[in-house]
């Protein structure tokens, strides 16, 4: 997300953070998660996993746990949790 | 990724996760209507044992025999006519009609409007994904004016049914439209129906990567891209003017919510008017 100037309340402003867990076995690939996570966190991984395709993987640590990833992935394989 | 001790989804508890992975295909948005009807029966906060699932045959039918509560997986078509019967049967219960576009307005059409008709007060989700998945893409009732199938294979000479306008015209007294991306939207809408006294419907579009998108060259991101860039959210529309034209975008939203006597109450009224 770009700001084109620092929000005012911006330090008064409480954000909430999420840990995303990836069940790689159970994905099939389709990408939804990568697409249209609103923090744009995720990419495919290099490594395949057990069914053959390559599952997301975290690569910045920005996730605002906000449960979109688990609402779209229709393999119920990723989901986060507050830290 | 992050390492979990548990790794435990927290939809785990009402999906039957010894039958998991399930046969919906990559790219399929069937998985993601269903994350969004758990999601929704959750937030309802009624007990489980308080909801029961009925789905017909097709790919979305498949919803029944995943989620784990009472569900029971029926005749081609017949999914509305089961539900009736739990319905009236125990009227305490919360009935869901999980389905797709084929069984409910293909080979169970007539059930449909005449579930509205009744106003019975049931749930009933559609997983529209414009074709004949299962059986191998073959032209649908709702499949759009030129749309290629395997049995259309130019394109598709007839025009699709508009299923709000439909439901609309029958008397649902609860009509909505989403597309699976809209999953958010789409899980607060399931959330509203299941409260919602009365027949409550809700299409949501779906992509059906390998037997639609592959004969109309649409990729299962194409389709999302789609769903993101030419849908207008547009709450209590005219149920008229809701064809689906990507070109003049695809208008999403609740178009009614009536408060309207259900089938039970009037029928307790006149057969068991001493009956609390």
């Amino acid at each position: 997300m770009k700001y084109w100037r620092v929000p005012l309340d911006s330090h008064e402003v409480q954000v909430t953070r999420g840990h995303v867990h990836i069940i790689a076995d159970r994905c099939k690939g389709c990408g939804y998660c990568i697409a249209y996570c609103p923090r744009e966190i995720l990419e495919f991984s290099k490594a395949f996993n057990a069914k053959g395709y390559h599952p997301p993987v975290v690569k910045k640590d920005d996730c605002l746990n906000c449960h979109y990833c688990e609402l779209l992935c229709p393999e119920f394989a990723i989901f986060s949790i507050e830290r | 990724m992050t390492e979990n001790p548990q790794n435990v989804h927290p939809l785990e508890d009402l999906v039957r996760m010894d039958r998991i992975p399930h046969i919906w295909c990559p790219g399929c948005g069937t998985g993601s209507v269903f994350a969004s009807c758990l999601t929704a029966m959750k937030q309802t906060g009624i007990p489980y044992n308080q909801f029961a699932m009925v789905s017909g045959i097709g790919c979305s039918g498949r919803g029944a025999g995943y989620i784990n509560i009472d569900s029971f997986h029926t005749t081609h078509g017949r999914a509305i006519p089961f539900a009736t019967g739990i319905k009236m049967a125990s009227p305490d219960l919360n009935v869901i009609v999980f389905s797709g576009d084929g069984d409910l307005f293909a080979i169970g059409g007539n059930h449909f409007i005449h579930a509205a008709r009744r106003n019975m007060d049931i749930t009933v989700i559609c997983v529209n994904n414009l074709t004949y998945g299962m059986t191998g893409g073959q032209v649908a009732a709702t499949t759009p004016h030129l749309a290629k199938s395997s049995t259309t294979t130019v394109g598709n000479p007839e025009t699709p049914f508009s299923l709000p306008f439909l439901a609309y015209a029958s008397g649902a007294t609860y009509i909505a439209r989403w597309t699976m991306l809209h999953a958010r939207d789409l899980a607060d809408s399931i959330e509203e129906a299941l409260v919602h006294k009365g027949f409550s419907f809700i299409e949501v579009l779906s992509p059906c990567p390998v037997n639609f998108g592959r004969r109309n060259k649409e990729k299962p991101l194409d389709t999302l891209k789609k769903y993101y860039e030419n849908t207008i959210v547009r709450n209590g529309a005219n149920p008229a003017e809701l064809d689906i034209d990507y070109k003049k975008g695809v208008i999403l939203g609740k178009f009614a919510d009536i408060d309207k006597p259900t089938h039970d109450e009037k029928y307790k009224k006149m057969y068991w008017p001493d009956e609390k």
